[in-house]
């Protein structure tokens, strides 16, 4: 390992370190009796160590200048180094440090956001934060990796500490929803690691360039060329499948998000299932692109299932929570559209594929609105809750009369759920959509703006609630007064900001996620 | 030469204030709220100032289109946002913000007290930033969002006071009604997004307006890209959304119900600007327009029909503003006429200084409110005696409005009429003349309805104000009247008039009769308006010399020069001389229905009745007064039976059978089948871990199954 690697891998560390001193700091913050005062420092001091990644990645992002990665080649050793050890396991491209970005900035708005959440925990407060950055660690290496163990070790980095908050409340539901993110999580990656074990044991490697050369000498007749891959594919795509909670692997879905506490299933629902598709992209194009024709009607008809399941189920909810978890399985369909239009066909004959970068553009940028929409949701969902003490949508009833601000930030949130101008999502939507039609998968574009339609009546139902209905003579006591701290009010501004940033000037992300996927070098 | 950065900031200016005002001012200082008057009018003196540089620099060096920065690339089509200053934008920039900047000057007397005084001047500042915008829009998709905008402020301005349930009401009227002609304009934009490919091999942009302006041109490289009927329709679509906004019939309702919001905001967005965004709309896609017969034959018939219609039934409105209203209605309609008849400079001309004297009558209309707490016609009188500025500007206004040389309305309407009498070589010879019958008789009409008014309004005794108003209202003397004059239809919604008086008096303006003149804060912006209504016509055409330097045909020549360099051609459009014919004649029909107004309104038939209330000498015309007073039966068409017969009964009918049968029974299928099927879907959700694990092997199986049975 030579200095240059520290390098590369700096801002892994930076976050794997923030969470440590989280943990180290806990120690030594004294608990004084009356709420916490000096614990109460702890979430500032967590979001001022996410400084760290961030401008560790800003920096790497301004030095890769025109270069594709910034790991540098096997000749090192030449200049009398020593050879980088990191060759072929992470390529620090601008696709990894797009989700740097992303998971930085989601992770630093959960964490303010938690503020007051965790006095509800007062005495696991240091554990709470590093877990969520060490997560957060794992989702970034995702994004990098470039071979199949460190993908899997990424994967497992960023489902423990997820299984392990999901639980923090320590009460009956909460439990429930952290055993079953670890149970479902665990068989999940025993089903990848077996697709691994087929991919490797056909292609030799566990290298993707290497995969996709042994790939491309592949040939033959069938589905992806010869079983092995067929069921070593399908399996990777089945614990890719649990990351990014599509259909048929989304079981897990509703009990997590109903269960855990709150600012972590907005981290679940949007940092997790980022770094999910990043992982899905990289190995889909970059390890498995010449038998994508067939895994591109694999990702249409994943992408179909995960959109009607989510959006047919989620009408017939009446927690908000569990709502938002199929709501969370449609986005995950929507999503897929854009990686089944990254596929199309070439005009010379129907099998050779053709990279279509529109594709994964619209993948990336889906991700950024989405990840402002939901936190922005998850966020007001979370303050609704310490004031109204539930999470039935009956118990929203008139909260704009109670809470404006949050009954109005609430219903942006979900007015670009639907995909309504001028938010981010619509833009989104447009753009997959686009891509969908462009390389041919009009049906998938259909299926997609039904299933928008057949949204707008759950997330309108909830806004029409809050805003029309009649609010109880006496709500529930929550528990919580409102907000001491101002920090919450600002992650939701931001996100919400974010939001509507990318609906109106959506150049700039635009701009960054064709730039990302570039990198991928197809 | 004006630099792109001061152009942006025409727009921007007011835009701050607007986030200054919402997101400072209100909030944290709100117990100053003169600091929001203070942000507007700053920001709007700036913007003024900038606008008219605009207007020098495009004088000077004809059309500026400044770089334009991409927005959004979907697969083929790519939106750019950008600036386009040519010689319509900067006509419009300068009157938007003069006027503007006027009505907010004199809103800080009309408004004063108001507790929601802040929020005005912020809704103020937000519509004044939309309506810039759309003016300077070089993208037919950014022109499309600021047109929704000005819609937005527009809809907040007129429920303003939306405690008042007739506000409420007519701001979602109006909201509604445009935005049935907005589906229009946007199927206009939705076939450019199917022709972008089209667009791109000849290199152009389907959403760069001057790029639209040459594919329209037969003879750009390669032939049309747009053309034959698409083009017809296309240039029907973008004039339905100007038809909505500019309340041309039959979408013309929704503007005299606007005048529920505070008068200055009448003046500025129902008179002076944003309804000449439908005018605005059809002159900045003018050469699209040129190159369909048909459009421009729709364009000229509806604008010369609705000029008469709206003229006949400002006749019998007994509120003065919405005798204005139907008078601005009436006016658009001249415009409209002389787009789809190709004389498009006068067009303009006549969007100028109609604003200035439409402005002034507004604003007059709500001086003489200040005075007298109405704005019933019936209970006003006399008026002449306690605010004589107000009178001698409202008569100036009038004057002009009517047309009487040589104050600004003549000149302009002079020209439209002339173009009419010219004719369009395009237009059969029945439409060109029809065309220009029809606005020769909305001259009389105007004069008379103008006449009216003015009497009704300052001469004779004053009856009583808001103070006999709600006597008459409270005896029930005024329903029984109301009743007697309607008829039968005196169930439907439009009751009206006597209804939205109490809404008046119920607000926070009328704070009783107190008979002065309005505080010089309300009438020096009026006074200057008054001056514009007077010179302007003039100064800013002079028809056969130089005139203080400005050149012969001063602003006809400047648009028609842009037009003509939109369409690709070079050097000096031509430009009809003065005719003493039409003048005459128009003249003539002006006069005639003055001296027919004051014969009945200036003399014994229109003086006071022994109760106090004027007496309404058109009712003698009978069933023509009790259709014109139902404004031909449209409203009531719309909203008795297309809106609660159609839309509640039928459609909505059927939305609820929809919901409870299919939509409902979907959702219960859905339990149904989630929840009860015993499938083993509905098992795995109960909640079973085991289960879970099962349906993602299983998942993945299945899979796999599919790939080798289909392969």
């Amino acid at each position: 390992m030579n200095a240059h690697d520290l390098y590369v891998v700096s801002p892994y560390l930076a976050m794997a370190g923030a969470a440590a001193l989280v943990i180290i700091l806990d120690l030594f913050l004294p608990v004084s009796g009356r709420g916490g005062r000096g614990r109460g420092l702890l979430p500032y001091a967590a979001f001022l160590l996410l400084a760290g990644p961030f401008v560790l990645s800003l920096i790497q992002f301004y030095d890769l200048g025109d270069a594709a990665n910034l790991v540098r080649g096997g000749d090192a050793g030449s200049d009398g180094a020593e050879a980088s050890i990191l060759l072929g396991s992470l390529s620090v491209d601008r696709f990894a440090l797009f989700f740097n970005f992303l998971v930085t900035g989601a992770a630093a708005l959960v964490v303010l956001a938690s503020t007051e959440y965790v006095r509800l925990m007062p005495r696991f407060q240091g554990e709470y934060f590093g877990l969520l950055l060490f997560s957060a660690t794992g989702m970034m290496l995702l994004a990098a990796a470039t071979e199949l163990i460190t993908i899997y070790v990424a994967l497992e980095l960023t489902t423990l500490p997820l299984a392990a908050l999901g639980a923090f409340l320590l009460n009956g539901r909460s439990s429930e929803a952290g055993i079953k993110f670890l149970i479902i999580g665990a068989i999940s990656s025993a089903l990848m690691l077996y697709g691994m074990a087929l991919v490797f044991g056909f292609t030799g490697s566990t290298q993707l360039s290497d995969i996709s050369s042994a790939v491309a000498r592949a040939g033959g007749g069938g589905a992806f060329g010869n079983y092995a891959l067929l069921v070593g594919l399908v399996l990777l795509v089945a614990g890719f499948g649990f990351k990014i909670s599509a259909a048929p692997f989304q079981m897990w879905v509703p009990d997590v998000y109903e269960g855990a506490p709150t600012p972590v299933v907005a981290f679940l629902s949007v940092a997790s299932k980022a770094a999910g598709f990043a992982v899905l992209l990289r190995v889909m194009f970059t390890g498995f692109f010449d038998v994508s024709l067939d895994w591109a009607v694999l990702m249409a008809a994943l992408a179909a299932a995960s959109m009607t399941i989510g959006n047919v189920v989620a009408i017939a909810q009446s927690n908000i929570r569990r709502l938002f978890g199929y709501s969370t399985i449609a986005h995950a369909g929507y999503l897929l559209v854009g990686v089944a239009a990254g596929v199309g066909t070439a005009q010379s004959g129907p099998e050779t594929p053709v990279f279509a970068s529109i594709g994964p553009d619209s993948v990336l940028f889906y991700l950024g609105a989405y990840t402002a929409a939901n936190l922005t949701a998850f966020f007001a969902i979370a303050a609704i809750g310490q004031r109204v003490g539930g999470d039935r949508i009956s118990d929203y009833a008139g909260l704009v009369t109670r809470s404006p601000g949050l009954a109005i930030i609430l219903a942006l949130a979900l007015i670009a759920l639907i995909g309504v101008p001028p938010t981010g999502i619509f833009i989104a939507k447009l753009y997959v959509f686009t891509a969908a039609v462009d390389s041919g998968l009009a049906w998938l574009a259909i299926v997609g703006v039904v299933n928008s339609a057949v949204s707008a009546y759950y997330y309108v139902r909830i806004i029409r609630v809050m805003f029309l209905g009649q609010p109880p003579a006496i709500y529930q006591d929550g528990g919580a007064r409102s907000a001491r701290s101002a920090a919450p009010w600002a992650a939701m501004g931001l996100a919400a900001a974010a939001l509507v940033f990318m609906g109106v000037a959506p150049g700039f992300v635009m701009g960054a996620a064709g730039a990302a996927v570039r990198a991928l070098g197809v | 030469m004006v630099t792109e950065a001061a152009v942006w900031a025409i727009f921007l200016l007011p835009l701050g204030s607007f986030v200054l005002i919402a997101l400072v001012i209100r909030p944290f200082l709100n117990r100053w709220p003169l600091l929001a008057a203070v942000s507007t009018i700053g920001a709007l003196t700036a913007a003024t100032v900038l606008a008219a540089l605009t207007l020098r620099s495009v004088i000077l060096g004809h059309t500026a289109v400044f770089p334009t920065w991409e927005w959004l690339s979907l697969g083929g089509a790519t939106i750019e946002m950008g600036l386009l200053v040519d010689p319509l934008t900067a006509v419009m920039l300068v009157v938007v913000t003069s006027i503007s900047l006027l009505i907010q000057i004199y809103s800080v007397g009309y408004m004063q007290g108001d507790p929601g005084f802040a929020r005005y001047f912020a809704y103020m500042s937000l519509f004044t930033a939309s309506m810039l915008g759309l003016a300077l829009s070089s993208n037919i998709v950014q022109l499309y969002a600021f047109w929704e905008l000005v819609g937005v402020s527009s809809y907040l301005l007129i429920g303003f006071w939306h405690e008042r349930p007739l506000a409420a009401a007519a701001a979602k009227k109006a909201f509604i009604i445009t935005r049935i002609g907005d589906v229009g304009f946007l199927i206009a934009i939705l076939y450019l997004f199917l022709k972008a490919d089209d667009f791109a091999a000849a290199g152009l942009n389907a959403f760069h307006i001057p790029d639209i302006w040459q594919a329209a041109q037969p003879l750009a490289a390669g032939g049309a890209i747009l053309a034959g009927g698409a083009l017809t329709w296309m240039a029907l679509g973008i004039f339905a959304g100007a038809a909505g906004k500019s309340g041309q019939f039959p979408l013309h309702a929704w503007l005299p119900d606007a005048m529920e919001g505070p008068t200055p905001v009448s003046a500025l967005i129902h008179a002076a600007t944003m309804v000449a965004a439908g005018v605005f709309l059809v002159a900045r896609f003018y050469p699209v327009f040129q190159q369909s017969d048909n459009a421009m034959a729709v364009v000229a018939l509806v604008g010369a029909f609705t000029a008469v219609m709206a003229a006949t039934m400002g006749l019998v409105m007994n509120d003065i503003k919405r005798v204005m209203a139907y008078s601005t209605v009436s006016q658009l309609g001249y415009m409209m006429a002389a787009l789809g008849m190709g004389a498009f400079a006068p067009a303009i001309f006549h969007l100028v200084t109609h604003a200035i004297f439409k402005a002034l009558l507004f604003l007059g209309a709500g001086s003489v409110n200040h005075a007298s707490g109405t704005f019933d016609m019936r209970y006003m009188g006399g008026l002449r005696r306690y605010m004589p500025a107000t009178y001698l500007l409202v008569v100036i206004a009038a004057l002009s409005l009517i047309g009487i040389i040589p104050l600004a309305g003549f000149w302009s309407k002079d020209e439209i009429l002339l173009g009419a009498w010219d004719g369009n070589s395009h237009l059969a010879v029945w439409m060109n003349r029809a065309t220009f019958i029809s606005l020769l008789a909305g001259v009389a009409l105007t004069a008379f309805y103008t006449v009216r008014m003015v009497m009704l309004t300052f001469y004779g005794q004053f009856r009583g104000g808001i103070e006999q108003e709600s006597a008459d209202a409270g005896a029930g003397g005024a329903g029984e009247e109301a009743a007697a004059v309607h008829g039968p239809a005196a169930h439907g919604p439009e009751e009206g008039e006597g209804e939205s008086h109490q809404g008046h008096s119920a607000g926070g303006h009328s704070g009783g009769v107190h008979l002065a003149e309005s505080p010089l804060v309300m009438v020096a912006p009026m006074a200057v308006l008054g001056v514009g209504a007077v010179v302007a016509g003039y100064v800013i055409n002079p028809q056969w010399i130089d005139f203080l330097g400005v050149p012969v045909h001063w602003i006809t020549g400047f648009v028609a020069d842009g037009l003509l360099a939109a369409t690709g051609g070079e050097g000096h459009a031509e430009l009809p001389e003065f005719n003493w014919a039409i003048a005459g004649i128009s003249t003539a029909a002006a006069v005639g229905g003055a001296v027919l107004g004051l014969a009945v309104y200036g003399t014994r038939l229109g003086r006071p009745e022994q109760d106090g209330r004027a007496r309404e000498p058109l009712r003698l015309l009978g069933p023509v007064y009790t259709l014109l007073s139902q404004k031909y039966y449209v409203d009531a068409l719309y909203e008795g039976l297309i809106v609660r017969r159609g839309f509640y009964r039928i459609f909505a009918g059927l939305m609820n059978w929809l919901d409870r049968r299919i939509v409902d029974g979907a959702v219960d299928l859905a339990g149904w089948f989630f929840r009860n099927l015993g499938s083993a879907v509905g098992r795995l959700q109960t909640g079973q871990t085991q289960a879970y694990a099962t349906a993602v092997a299983l998942g993945a199986l299945l899979i796999i199954l599919g790939f080798l049975l289909a392969s």
